[in-house]
């Protein structure tokens, strides 16, 4: 029997109280895929950065190929043949493909000699794993998949043998994401070990050959993937059982709320971040808002949410404040929107919904802390508090601490108080921003259930996320968005991954453009002549 | 990873964790003494016999420095809540003594103490206001660095107030650079003035006013609507979009409150203590704010005790120089900065390991109570 490529014996770290990692043991055996799965904060990523080099563990041993080795940081990590590719990558953007490659390994003070061989080795490494990158090609111009190819390569550049791949697929199209899987298959046949790390249990399925759980720091069990599934991991990740799919009844779409038209935006820098939006919303119904993450849906809500104003376009409400029209000159900010009867939970929860130092009776008020129910000339805290408890009472915020500061609730809890916040006083309008990202799987069921019941109620519910599972399992219509603009509009039951996918990556009007890639490179054509796509 | 973590019990936070920093200090500051060849234990006896005797006012000049720093202590704290650093409670107090300076000159002969003391309250909290407001504005909309501007104003204020002074204010002409002094009616009377029997200080009724400011402080920053923007904004600009706060405007109200609270320190000096302007009545205690905001962590109760800690270092400081001749200003200096050093610059220093040190006791002792409970339970 071989040596396993990595085995990990008994790794423990603590981060002041909190265990991170707890008696972890690990084996990846040479030329395999091995998953590890775990919600967040189950200590995947300590324990890559332990493997790395980036922490050192309190005790344990780390075995690469057999050997026992005590690496201690990253530069240790790749001379034993480790690379690793971040969520987040790590290129510098004006730089080359060559040059990103090259950087820290030049060798000498004169790039000349260094520049050619390195090519050579490139052009080596790309054409033995099917990694083919232009490498005088601009890496801040490149698609996003494409620079995830730029880290991979950098990686074998340096002779990894053994490859972490962290949350891959969280920045990719389905299409990019086949992409990197055939590059995967190709590394394996090549005899390249890959540890995936995944919250997304189809991929797991799809390439790996092995899959390790871990929960709360715990590795809670190892399986070989063609003898599990996906409802099996998900149960052992939370610890219980888990409906993974939605139960929903038909939308049954009422009046219409919301019209959007023409709006159009360009940030601070004159570049155009949306163009030419048009779509209705109706109570009743859930509409879907698809795409690559960074292609103007971050921009929409906030232009819906009245955190920024449009340059051009219109807004019209019909909610229990009447009939309203906003155009560009006239546009609300975000308390006079939310008096408009529309609330607002955003994609960003620590950066936008929540104030981290604040308790959570505080955070509970965000937004409507001018309203005279929390005291009338100065806040009332009994008021406040009293207003907080029936939030997480009904919906399950724990621990059930007002006075706890919303630093110390788990993401999950953070995101159930503000889904409290701004569902519990039943809005007309619902926007809604990656309600499950960084969420466990137990709190998503929940979320996901209560987003029906508010659509049930009558709420129109604007729905955006990047996670085209979710859209799929909740969207009664969808429209997709790419590089600012609508790229299509579908109904979620006609509809598949395959055809968003395609949608994501294409451009308004159906004009298929060469070179436009899912990024809207810099110098993506700008759609002056384009009509709308919508139907 | 998102390590959950309890706060460690507030006597650790604000009792325990000063009282040893000051500790620290006071130990370093011993080793300065002995190093210059004198005795640390006389030394520190002398300060704290300067600082709190009754019977030659020590106590008293001490509670007269309080009011100083209370009231700059309070600007930076407030302006800290909106994520402001405001370092210009400097020039924000000496121009407010400029405006204590008009209305005395002004109406000091016709107009009693009750009518002078609320107008004169007014004028210096309106210029120290005009001193904050425009770095405010300027931060707000033009996205000018609050840091610099207000520094940069520091600066402008001591050129126009020496302009002012020399060229207007000062009644004697040439290079003079203080007032008249103002008609004894109508300025604040001295503690001893009131009470026939308490010995000389400056001690008057400012210290009432800047206990009061501290009270309103509270009060706006957790109980009012306004408080609440301005701590929204502070901690996570986001946020404020987001909830539809008006950044640009909470953030210049907040520099006009915190100027208008450095500049009434102009009354405890201009107005109740020297009776007359003069240059450089400031002295520093508009940058010590920034020290006593930070000892007191923020809080307007905090910023009393900081503040009363640096009233009894200036007036036990001042002791210690008559007392030892050795002991010269700078080395009084020495010892206030270690305090400052200690208690601000190196806040992490003590507070990092005490605190986590209380974090890890406690969680023991909360695995020690779940394992008897899952003994109980029988394992769940």
């Amino acid at each position: 029997m071989t040596a396993p490529a990595i085995e990990l014996k008994a790794i423990n770290k603590r981060f002041g109280p909190v265990w991170a990692n707890r008696d972890i043991d690990l084996k990846v055996m040479p030329g395999t895929v091995h998953g590890i799965v775990g919600e967040n904060g189950a200590g995947k990523s300590t324990l890559m950065s332990i493997l790395y080099g980036f922490y050192t563990a309190d005790t344990g041993e780390i075995l690469v190929n057999g050997q026992n080795l005590d690496i201690r940081n990253s530069q240790q990590a790749i001379q034993a043949g480790i690379g690793m590719v971040h969520q987040h990558f790590m290129l510098v953007e004006p730089f080359t493909v060559l040059e990103n490659v090259m950087l820290g390994m030049e060798g000498q003070a004169v790039l000349a000699n260094a520049r050619g061989k390195a090519r050579k080795a490139l052009q080596d490494i790309a054409s033995r794993y099917g990694l083919e990158v232009d490498p005088d090609a601009i890496v801040g111009e490149l698609p996003v998949g494409l620079q995830q190819r730029v880290e991979i390569l950098k990686a074998l550049y340096r002779g990894a043998k053994i490859l972490i791949l962290d949350e891959p697929t969280s920045v990719l199209t389905p299409q990019e994401t086949g992409q990197l899987f055939e590059i995967l298959e190709s590394l394996r046949s090549q005899g390249v070990t890959v540890l995936l790390i995944t919250h997304k249990l189809k991929e797991i399925m799809a390439i790996t050959n092995h899959v390790s759980i871990m929960r709360a720091g715990t590795m809670v069990a190892h399986r070989e993937t063609a003898h599990t599934s996906p409802e099996e991991l998900a149960e052992l990740m939370v610890g219980r059982k888990v409906l993974l799919r939605v139960d929903k009844q038909p939308a049954q779409p009422g009046e219409q709320r919301m019209e959007i038209k023409n709006l159009d935006y360009s940030d601070d820098r004159g570049v155009r971040r949306l163009k030419d939006i048009n779509f209705n919303l109706r109570s009743g119904e859930i509409l879907g808002v698809a795409g690559v993450s960074g292609n103007g849906q971050s921009e929409l809500l906030k232009m819906l949410s009245g955190a920024l104003a449009p340059n051009q376009g219109v807004m019209v409400l019909d909610t229990r404040a009447g009939h309203s029209e906003l155009s560009a000159g006239s546009w609300r900010d975000a308390a006079e929107i939310r008096d408009l009867g529309i609330a607002h939970v955003p994609e960003n929860r620590l950066r936008q919904a929540l104030v981290k130092a604040f308790s959570a009776a505080e955070n509970a008020i965000l937004g409507y802390h001018d309203k005279p129910e929390y005291g009338e000339t100065f806040l009332e805290p009994e008021k406040v508090v009293n207003a907080t408890e029936v939030m997480m009472e009904a919906y399950d915020v724990r621990p059930r601490l007002p006075g706890l500061k919303t630093a110390n609730f788990s993401g999950g809890n953070q995101q159930k108080l503000v889904l409290a916040r701004e569902m519990l006083k039943e809005p007309d309008i619902l926007l809604i921003g990656q309600p499950t990202r960084g969420v466990d799987i137990g709190a998503i069921e929940f979320i996901h259930r209560n987003m029906i019941a508010a659509r049930d109620k009558g709420a129109a519910v604007l729905l955006v996320s990047v996670e085209l599972d979710e859209i799929l399992s909740l969207s009664d219509r969808i429209i997709v968005m790419n590089d600012g603009a609508i790229t299509g509009e579908v109904m979620a039951s006609e509809t598949n991954e395959a055809e968003l996918g395609l949608l994501m990556t294409s451009t308004a009007g159906e004009v298929p453009t060469a070179g436009n890639g899912p990024t809207g490179g810099a110098k993506a054509p700008q759609s002056e002549q384009q009509e709308e796509a919508v139907a | 990873m998102s390590p959950i973590l309890a706060e460690s019990p507030r006597w650790v936070r604000i009792g325990l964790v000063p009282a040893l920093q000051l500790a620290l200090a006071l130990v370093i500051s011993s080793l300065v003494v002995l190093i210059i060849g004198e005795d640390p234990v006389q030394a520190f006896a002398i300060m704290i016999r300067g600082a709190t005797n009754l019977e030659f006012g020590g106590f008293h000049s001490t509670l007269y420095y309080t009011t100083n720093f209370i009231f700059t202590g309070l600007a930076v704290a407030l302006a800290f809540h909106a994520g402001l650093f405001n370092i210009g409670g400097e020039g924000q107090a000496y121009v407010a003594g400029l405006g204590i300076a008009i209305v005395c000159l002004l109406f000091d002969s016709t107009l009693s103490v009750w009518l002078m003391a609320p107008l004169v309250i007014l004028a210096s909290a309106a210029f120290g206001a005009i001193w904050g407001v425009i770095p405010g504005y300027l931060q707000a909309k033009r996205g000018s660095h609050i840091v610099v501007t207000t520094i940069m104003f520091n600066f402008i204020a001591m050129a126009l107030m020496s302009y002012a002074l020399v060229v207007h204010i000062s009644p004697l002409g040439g290079n003079s650079t203080d007032s008249r002094y103002w008609n004894s009616d109508a300025v604040f009377p001295k503690w001893n003035e009131m009470m026939p029997d308490a010995p000389f200080s400056l001690l008057n009724p400012t210290l009432i006013l800047a206990l009061v400011c501290c009270w309103l402080v509270w009060l706006l920053v957790w109980r009012t609507r306004l408080g609440y923007a301005i701590r929204t904004v502070g901690s996570n600009p986001h946020a404020a979009t987001y909830a539809g706060i008006n950044a640009s405007r909470t953030i210049i109200i907040t520099m006009a409150i915190s100027g208008a609270l450095a500049g009434m320190m102009a009354v405890n000096e201009v107005y109740g203590a020297q009776g007359r302007l003069i240059l450089n009545f400031t002295s520093g205690f508009g940058f010590m704010g920034i020290a006593v905001a930070l000892m007191g962590r923020n809080h307007p109760f905090g910023v009393v005790l900081a503040s009363l800690l640096f009233g009894a270092l200036y007036q036990g400081g001042t002791e210690l120089q008559f007392e030892i001749s050795s002991i010269n200003p700078q080395m009084v200096l020495v010892i206030q900065g270690l305090v400052v050093f200690f208690t601000g610059a190196l806040d992490r220093l003590v507070r990092g390991p005490v605190e986590g040190a209380f974090l890890r006791y406690q969680l023991a002792k909360a695995k020690k109570a779940e394992a008897a409970d899952a003994a109980v339970a029988g394992g769940n």
